[in-house]
């Protein structure tokens, strides 16, 4: 793989763990927790997420020797929003349903801070190709995340997985199981985030705040 | 009036937009490690919340939605949809009124400026400003007074959790906590229990 160089191969795998957007840079929360009570409009979330970093991320990598320092905000905020509007109207037309569970929270891409961070961080001072990875890179580890808590949600919420009754099937029922209703609450996202971040840091001591 | 001062306690306690949407989250655990600082940008969020709302609410009712240039253009205009530019025009309304509130503080009360300066370009990119517009247009609040009271009484519920989880990180600085859970961790689930005592007011209707 003459394309990816070990540099390149860093951007990628980084952020889905000692980098990782959510737990590690504390970016792009604020969109993130709402949409995972089931697992499908997190796929969905993730995904429009990913388009929308990984281009915004080459746009302004492309014009970065052109953009004045002073108003560069705004150019962004630009670039993002025309992306975020492309990606709502494709929802709109391929994907109703999930677009109506998401309702305002495909909008709420544009102040997403994992974007205007990784802009702001990477793409103003680095290439199209590798910016275009490290766009691609904390998109997924965003969205590993995202779709982690969502299948731990949904999974002792409603007792399925996409959809899918797998506690059913099982017969876990049966022998006396009941739904956890407290994890469909939005509360249990938090606190399910603040669990992963301690078996996470648990794991890689290095990242442990004083 | 009735209906103005539901809104308000509604979107003060039970659509908190920490709590239920989780809204402003990154500046929300940015800021709260001192009362002080979150108080400031508490009042902040208020302020433009306040502002930017009724904004929105004009343009999305005289010009982005659909049938609402009718008062331009006569019955020529009833199928113009402009919706789906309202995220841009939303965007650029906030990041504009930013700007502005920002140069009128600084001209009119410069302690007040002084107080809240790095925190209002900050407030451009803060998901609850955008989010409450968004809510603003999903909900069709009937009267720009209710579309006001619901930008004002978010703004007051967002002031209230920051303050609260800066008070409790404050005081957490002081307890042994487990090493992997210190800062961050923590502060998640103090914020999770915290939504779940808010849940305690669902369903209350004045």
């Amino acid at each position: 793989m003459s394309l990816f160089s070990s540099k390149d191969l860093k951007l990628l795998t980084n952020p889905l763990n000692v980098d990782n957007p959510i737990t590690v840079q504390v970016l792009g929360i604020c969109s993130a927790l709402a949409v995972t009570v089931k697992v499908e409009p997190a796929v969905v979330m993730s995904l429009s997420v990913l388009a929308v970093l990984a281009f915004a991320n080459v746009i302004i990598s492309l014009l970065r020797n052109t953009i004045p320092n002073r108003i560069r905000i705004i150019v962004q905020l630009v670039v993002i929003a025309s992306l975020v509007i492309l990606v709502d109207q494709v929802l709109k037309a391929f994907l109703y349903d999930v677009s109506k569970q998401l309702s305002v929270f495909v909008g709420l891409i544009i102040t997403n801070c994992i974007i205007m961070g990784r802009l702001e961080a990477f793409a103003l001072g680095n290439k199209p190709w590798p910016s275009f990875l490290d766009g691609v890179g904390n998109a997924a580890g965003y969205g590993v995340i995202l779709i982690l808590v969502a299948f731990l949600r949904e999974l002792l919420g409603s007792g399925t997985v996409w959809e899918y009754p797998v506690f059913e099937k099982l017969g876990i029922y049966s022998i006396g199981y009941e739904n956890n209703g407290l994890m469909i609450l939005p509360p249990m996202a938090l606190i399910v985030v603040g669990i992963i971040i301690w078996v996470q840091r648990s794991r890689t001591r290095e990242l442990i705040e004083d | 009036m009735e209906e103005l001062l539901n809104i308000f306690v509604k979107s003060i306690f039970i659509d908190n937009m920490i709590f239920a949407y989780f809204l402003g989250m990154c500046s929300y655990l940015a800021v709260s490690k001192t009362v002080e600082t979150s108080t400031g940008l508490g009042i902040a969020v208020i302020f433009v919340l306040g502002i930017t709302i009724p904004v929105n609410y004009m343009l999305e009712n005289y010009i982005l939605k659909k049938g609402a240039l009718d008062w331009l253009l006569g019955d020529a205009a009833a199928n113009i949809d402009l919706g789906f530019l309202s995220f841009i025009m939303f965007i650029a309304v906030i990041a504009s009124m930013v700007q502005l509130v920002e140069m009128i503080v600084e001209k009119v009360s410069p302690s007040l400026y002084s107080a809240l300066g790095i925190f209002l370009p900050l407030i451009a990119v803060n998901c609850a400003i955008l989010g409450g517009a968004l809510f603003m247009q999903e909900r069709e609040y009937s009267s720009i007074a209710e579309a006001s009271v619901f930008g004002l009484g978010s703004g007051v519920g967002w002031f209230l959790a920051v303050v609260g989880i800066a008070a409790i990180r404050e005081k957490i600085s002081y307890s042994n906590v487990p090493a992997p859970l210190r800062g961050l961790g923590i502060t998640f689930i103090a914020t999770g229990l915290m939504g779940i005592a808010f849940m305690s007011f669902m369903g209350i209707k004045l």
